[in-house]
């Protein structure tokens, strides 16, 4: 036997039993790791499970009061819903008791620091408790305003509250009770189409409000305006609603001389051109509310041409009749306005017929949305009670239209250049019939019977 | 009686014979001439090539200067392109979704303004103050060479 | 040998020149008080040579989508030199060749052209007005604006009142159960290549039938002729009657051009597939008397509803008057008398109900 090749046989077969036995071993130890590892992933990875709130604990309030009839009863799909719920402020937070006790005598029990509803009058404190408190709300919401009670108590409701009056809004009047949404919620009663409803709740309400004596109209007055339409109708959240103008937690209604600035927040150039017209004088001195003396405040329409001017319907003739200088102005401003409405249609049918005549007036047509655009700011700068004012944006129009109209005139004028080109070929036409007539004739003028 | 069978061409005078058929040919040859005529520069395309109701020659590169808009025209209505500080283009739709004004680009403010009601708009087209109730249509921007083109999404 | 002559040599060996220009030299065309009628086959030719040419220019640029067969339309009538000039040739053109067409055929039936042996000439020419009608309304819908929207919407609703077949005619032509995108692209690919196809197979045929059996003289004349034969007078087809054919067609073209600049084919305003019906909508001038009869017909007619007795009414009438030669195979050679009478009902009622659509009702 050669002992060498033998020895190098049996190291060989050793190395291939040891490597065997290796991948064996790796093999058992790795799947040994890969089981550790795969059941760790379940403990390591943090499950997504529901905070754990006290809600969802144990809450004996709930099981008994939502069982209970108004005004009692709470209703705990309503309430679980909610912002403080699902912020963990449950029943205790606010009311005290022990929720984790069946018992109503204990869980109710002063001991355990039951405090009850708080009375209408209370409330207001009641939730400023912790809504006024900064550093606590911080935990929850750091942008979040913490001024609300502060802005109450100069508002209308505030005042008449600290004089003892409780038929005045207080925070759940609006915001409700155990239903409570963020503002930005559209189910929220404070959501922003939904504000006038929860205002006229009381306001609308002539009964409830016939120891104010206000009126009671402003609900349905608003419902009809182009605010009510752009916001509820076409969901436009930019729009103002009650607390738009009078302020939410500081309701008060602008007073006289500062409508124009609540106004204003908006309408930027009507109210510039106001401040700076004859009219803010006028209107001062003799105090009318600024805006609103045209314009109404809750029930307010889309204006048109015919609200400016002298006839019948337009608002001028509230104040100024024939002879004023003022009248003469308002049927100058509204001659103009109509003039170049005019005029712009007037353009506009032109090109049209050119267009349809297979002209190209596309840039034409474009020029002309500049008219369009001067008359939209003439609208704006009758605001300024000036005829020059208006004259600028009206002249700068009328120069637009002008130019589009002699170039719609143009354009149907090359339309009939056509029409020379079809003379010249009709006289060749002509030419061409002429000969083919003599050339018949001639052929056929051989002798026939 | 067939006519044309007896016509002997040698009977007519040759003048007028050869009048009549100068009058015919350059009849025919000028009628045909101005038929084909506007066939042949029918058949030629137009330089305004047509790209489709969909897609527009903006503008060219180098034309605007950074923090710049200008309007061009997308179809019959107006449109903004604007080419923002840090190099980006973006276009527009240029008709306010108030009361339909032209918007402008204001360099001082940064943002698309109308100058109707003082309505504004972010470059993107939201519309972030005043009346507007909607944003702008924003057009996907296409960059070819020089040229700058503003496209209309079909799903719009 | 010269050079043309060196042509026609080669042509002959191989297509039998010769003997084909013998035949041209040869076509005579019978002259009497009833000849100018002949010029309408002619011109209706010649008018579907013209919307030919007009057409696949007007191919070159128009696009049939809905986004964009409008705005093609208005770049071949505001752009493209000359473009306003071929459209409006186009649609004129269809219109004057719809025209002649009708007129052709109530000629050729007032005249009796129809009878034997020219019964397959009838039928194929018959075939031939109704492809011209297909070819009008399927080439309405291509500008696609609202007119043509809603005339296609009408037109295609009354293929569904056809008993059994109706609704599968109705999703067959529209390409779905209503008229959108999809109803373009296949009334495109009708009038671009399925109607042109079968009209040049048709035309062809027509033609090559009107050769074989030369020009019919009308049985009045016929019976003259008989009578005394030194009356008959004959034209060369070629050049004289060539020559006066060729006239009306420059006249034709004319008339054309001159409504081209005059009256250019509007544009109309692009199509909405989701507006409502504008008021006035109405078929073209061709179909109104259909229109107009229906609009006649009482809701309910027996037990049937009116709209479906109209349409059957009409298949049945168009039926029968392509069936004509069979019907009037009077050995004499004379034709049945109450046949042109029927042929005069058929004219004043097709005038008359288009006038009155016109005029009376709105």
């Amino acid at each position: 036997m050669n002992t060498k090749r033998h020895r190098e046989w049996m190291k060989s077969r050793a190395e291939v039993r040891l490597a065997a036995h290796n991948r064996e071993w790796m093999s058992k130890a790795g799947a040994f790791w890969f089981a550790l590892l795969f059941c760790s992933f379940f403990f390591l990875v943090p499950a997504r499970l529901p905070a754990q709130t006290e809600a969802q604990q144990k809450n004996s309030c709930l099981t008994c009061h939502s069982q209970l009839d108004a005004p009692l009863h709470v209703d705990t799909q309503t309430f679980a819903e909610s912002i403080h719920a699902q912020k963990g402020i449950t029943c205790v937070t606010c009311h005290g008791g022990n929720s984790s006790s069946d018992d109503p005598t204990e869980a109710m029990s002063a001991a355990a620091g039951f405090k009850g509803a708080p009375q209408r009058k209370q409330v207001p404190t009641f939730c400023a408790s912790c809504h006024a408190n900064a550093a606590y709300m911080r935990n929850f919401n750091p942008s979040l305003r913490t001024d609300q009670y502060s802005q109450y108590l100069t508002s209308v409701h505030g005042h008449l509250l600290a004089k003892g009056d409780t038929h005045v809004a207080v925070c759940v009047d609006c915001h409700g009770i155990h239903d409570i949404l963020p503002p930005d919620d559209p189910r929220s009663s404070v959501y922003p189409t939904n504000v006038a409803e929860t205002c006229g709740k009381c306001h609308a309400n002539a009964a409830y409000m016939k120891v104010y004596k206000i009126p009671t109209n402003q609900l349905t007055l608003y419902n009809t305006s182009v605010h009510h339409a752009e916001l509820v109708g076409k969901g436009d959240l930019s729009a103002p609603t009650c607390s738009t103008c009078h302020g939410s937690h500081g309701a008060a209604p602008p007073g006289v001389k500062s409508v124009v600035n609540v106004c204003a927040t908006c309408h930027v150039f009507q109210a510039q051109l106001f401040d700076a017209s004859p009219h803010h004088d006028a209107f001062s001195s003799l105090g009318l509310p600024g805006c609103v003396t045209c314009h109404s405040n809750h029930g307010i329409q889309a204006p048109s041409d015919a609200f400016i001017g002298v006839r019948k319907g337009a608002v001028c003739l509230k104040c100024h009749s024939a002879g004023e200088p003022g009248y003469d102005a308002a049927a100058k401003i509204h001659t103009e306005l109509t003039n170049l409405d005019a005029s712009v249609t007037h353009s506009r049918d032109i090109l049209s017929r050119a267009e349809q005549a297979g002209v190209e007036v596309g840039q034409i047509q474009m020029d002309l949305d500049q008219a369009r655009d001067d008359l939209t700011k003439a609208r704006v700068s009758i605001h300024s009670a000036d005829l020059k004012v208006v004259d600028q944006n009206i002249e700068a129009g009328l120069k637009v239209t002008r130019a589009t109209y002699k170039a719609g005139q143009a354009a149907l004028a090359q339309a009939s250049y056509r029409r020379k080109g079809l003379f010249i070929s009709l006289g060749i036409t002509l030419l061409v019939l002429l000969s083919l007539a003599l050339l018949i004739r001639k052929l056929e003028s051989g002798p026939h019977f | 009686m067939v006519l044309g069978m007896n016509t002997r061409a040698s009977d007519r005078s040759p003048n007028r014979r050869s009048f009549l058929e100068l009058f015919l040919g350059t009849g025919i040859v000028a009628s045909l001439i101005s038929f084909i005529y506007p066939v042949l520069r029918y058949i030629i395309p137009p330089k305004q090539a047509e790209l489709g109701a969909n897609l527009v020659l903006a503008g060219h590169v180098g034309e605007l200067k950074p923090n710049s808009g200008k309007i061009f025209r997308f179809g019959s209505r107006p449109a903004l392109l604007v080419l923002t500080a840090d190099g980006k283009y973006h276009a527009l739709s240029a008709v306010c979704t108030h009361l339909g004004c032209t918007v402008q680009y204001r360099p001082d403010l940064h943002l698309v303004w109308c100058p109707c009601h003082n309505g504004k708009y972010s470059v993107d087209g939201a519309n972030i103050s005043g009346p507007p109730p909607r944003p702008l249509q924003e057009f996907e921007v296409i960059l070819k060479g020089n040229d700058i083109y503003a496209q209309r999404s079909q799903n719009s | 040998m010269s050079a043309p002559a060196k042509i026609r040599n080669w042509l002959d060996e191989r297509f039998g020149w010769d003997q084909l220009m013998a035949f041209v030299r040869h076509k005579t065309v019978p002259t009497h008080r009833f000849s100018y009628f002949y010029f309408l086959g002619g011109m209706t030719l010649f008018l579907f040579g013209l919307q030919v040419v007009t057409g696949i220019l007007l191919l070159m640029y128009y696009r049939p989508t809905p986004d964009g067969a409008f705005e093609s339309v208005q770049y071949i009538m505001t752009q493209v030199p000359f473009g306003w000039l071929i459209r409006s040739i186009h649609s004129w053109g269809a219109n004057a060749m719809i025209l002649t067409a009708i007129a052709h055929m109530f000629s050729v039936f007032f005249l009796k052209s129809y009878r034997k042996p020219r019964e397959l000439t009838w039928l194929s020419g018959m075939i031939l007005l109704f492809l011209v009608l297909a070819f009008g309304f399927s080439g309405y819908l291509l500008p696609w604006n609202m007119l043509s929207l809603f005339a296609t919407k009408v037109g295609t609703n009354m293929a569904a009142q056809v008993p059994l077949l109706g609704h599968w005619i109705l999703v067959f032509l529209r390409g779905g159960p209503d008229v959108t995108g999809a109803t373009l692209t296949r009334f495109f690919g009708f009038h671009v290549a399925v109607l042109p196809g079968l009209a040049t197979l048709l035309i062809g045929l027509h033609l090559l039938l009107v050769q074989r059996f030369g020009m019919s003289v009308p049985p009045t004349v016929e019976a003259e002729w008989k009578v005394d034969p030194s009356k008959v007078q004959e034209l060369r087809f070629f050049p004289n009657f060539f020559l006066r054919e060729l006239m009306a067609w420059y006249i034709a073209l004319a008339a054309l051009g001159a409504l081209a600049a005059f009256r250019p084919w509007e544009l109309g305003q692009k199509a909405d597939l989701f507006a409502s019906a504008p008021a006035g909508i109405r078929p073209e001038w061709y179909f109104m008397f259909m229109f107009q009869t229906l609009r006649f017909l009482p809701a309910k007619v027996g037990p049937f509803a009116g709209d479906l007795v109209g349409v059957l009414g009409f298949g049945a009438a168009a039926l029968v008057w392509t069936c004509l030669p069979f019907f009037d195979n009077d050995k004499r050679g004379r034709g049945k008398r109450w046949i042109a009478g029927a042929g005069v009902f058929a004219l004043t009622y097709f005038v008359g109900a288009t006038a009155y659509a016109y005029l009376v009702a709105r």
